[in-house]
């Protein structure tokens, strides 16, 4: 049997589970909204502004950088999975690869991208 | 794989056993847990902690507790707030419900099974690339944060979502890299091989990789939001963090996701460094010759990884009644400038190491 067959299965399930726990409430519950009632919560006063304010460019930078690095994670995997087939051969390479990624990353910590203040 | 009809049916009709089985496992976490995390700490402080709520006269210990809520929760009204993102705000409960499923069903919960002539493995997803399946998928679980923190239209909502979505991105690095010493050692990325590989007690991944151990160990609490990383809602700042403006079943399904990823996690590291369904000292697969029963050996292997992961599941809340809360700048620098250079020395040290001993 071909191994991605249940992975639909569970991908069936886990939506249809989700959507249906997402759903009952709207079934089941009482509705009765007033205006102070939908006012979104801010500790009980009457809301200031509208949630979408500027944010932060440092999560931005957070995702660009979580992308570099998770490639290169998913890269060493399939480096791993090789490796004794590669042999000292295998080392060799990872070193070299490693000194860019380590250039790199240097590189990132010098211009304050990972410091929060 | 050439397969006779009878035997993919067979396979088809234990996929969905299997699956029922462990699907049902995964739905009564959520309720024992909230259970368990309200008695343990009141253990831990001296109090008593919820101990009426029974059936009739039996109390229990206060199990019923938990179904009380969940029912309450059901019937109670949901409070759409004004302005949020329709859409979006009904999507995100079930972008966090459905990634924690799918890797739950990557797991190897038990040794083979060798009956009506085929070979019934004890993982409903059986793939030979396990760890990235497992990778792949878990990244899933942030849009769900990041879909509910925007579409609720709260300050609060957003900068939770916010924070959580850059904190799990940025341990995903750690927890990524934690796991490359180990498929370097075991040789391979599917998850039952690596439980096969760590038949013999001083094999475990613990003792042969101790800092994986320790960098997944961390990244996998701040994977799961749980103190001491629970920033995302730290609720002197933020009161409830990405599902502030959820109510009823929806916040419910918020639950659900997290105490599944919480146990799916827990599986994963007892299933990665130790040993998974193997018993220390003790040969599981030959039970079944032992006694003579089919499937004694995956029963009491199945037991063994629960126990196991059990005790991962006391390790999160007695670490979030131990060690206070981090701050979110001390939170990213552990990440960014500790455990990711580390990561990438365990590697190169565990590439050497290996290299010396078997190219030399």
């Amino acid at each position: 049997m071909n191994p991605y067959i249940p992975v639909l299965i569970v991908l069936i399930f886990g939506l249809t589970l989700g959507a249906i726990l997402s759903g009952l409430a709207a079934f089941l519950g009482p509705k009765n909204p007033r205006p102070e009632k939908i006012d979104p919560y801010e500790c009980g006063v009457p809301k200031v502004t509208g949630a979408n304010e500027k944010m932060s460019v440092k999560f931005y930078l957070t995702a660009i950088l979580f992308i570099l690095f998770d490639i290169e994670t998913i890269f060493l995997y399939l480096w791993a999975k090789a490796f004794p087939q590669l042999g000292w051969f295998g080392v060799a390479e990872v070193m070299v690869f490693m000194v860019i990624l380590v250039a790199g990353y240097i590189y990132v910590v010098k211009r304050g991208a990972l410091e929060w203040d | 794989m050439g397969l006779t009809a009878d035997e993919f049916t067979i396979q088809f009709i234990a996929t969905l056993v299997k699956f029922a089985i462990v699907a049902g496992l995964l739905l009564q976490i959520p309720p024992v847990m909230v259970w368990v995390e309200r008695r343990v700490p009141a253990m831990m402080q001296r109090r008593k902690g919820p101990n009426r709520v029974g059936i009739f006269k039996w109390r229990i210990y206060g199990l019923m507790q938990s179904l009380a809520d969940t029912i309450k929760l059901i019937f109670k009204e949901e409070v759409v707030p004004e302005g949020a993102q329709k859409a979006f705000y009904h999507l995100a409960p079930v972008f966090s419900v459905f990634p924690a499923f799918l890797i739950a069903m990557a797991i190897p919960y038990g040794p083979d099974i060798h009956a009506f002539g085929t070979t019934i493995p004890l993982s409903i997803i059986r793939v030979d690339v396990g760890f990235l399946f497992i990778f792949a998928v878990s990244s899933l679980a942030v849009y769900g944060v990041t879909i509910a923190g925007w579409a609720s239209n709260n300050k609060y909502s957003l900068l939770g979502s916010l924070r959580a979505s850059a904190q799990m991105i940025s341990y995903e690095i750690p927890l990524g890299m934690s796991l490359i010493p180990i498929v370097l050692i075991y040789g391979t990325l599917d998850l039952n091989k690596i439980v096969e590989a760590q038949s013999h007690f001083w094999k475990w991944g613990v003792f042969l990789s101790p800092v994986s151990f320790l960098l997944f160990l961390i990244a996998m609490f701040a994977e799961t939001n749980r103190a001491p990383f629970d920033l995302a809602e730290a609720e002197g700042e933020l009161v409830a963090g990405f599902h502030t403006e959820y109510t009823s079943a929806k916040f419910a399904a918020f639950f659900l996701g997290e105490y599944v990823s919480m146990f799916v996690l827990s599986c994963l590291a007892s299933t990665v460094f130790f040993g998974g369904w193997q018993v220390p000292f003790f040969s599981v697969q030959k039970l079944d010759d032992l006694t003579g029963f089919i499937g004694v050996s995956a029963l009491i292997g199945h037991v063994t990884l629960m126990l196991k992961a059990t005790f991962f599941m006391w390790l999160y809340i007695w670490v979030r009644w131990t060690i206070p809360r981090f701050r979110y700048d001390q939170l990213m620098s552990l990440g960014w400038k500790y455990m990711i250079p580390l990561g990438l020395v365990n590697v190169v040290v565990t590439a050497v190491v290996i290299a010396a001993f078997r190219f030399s």
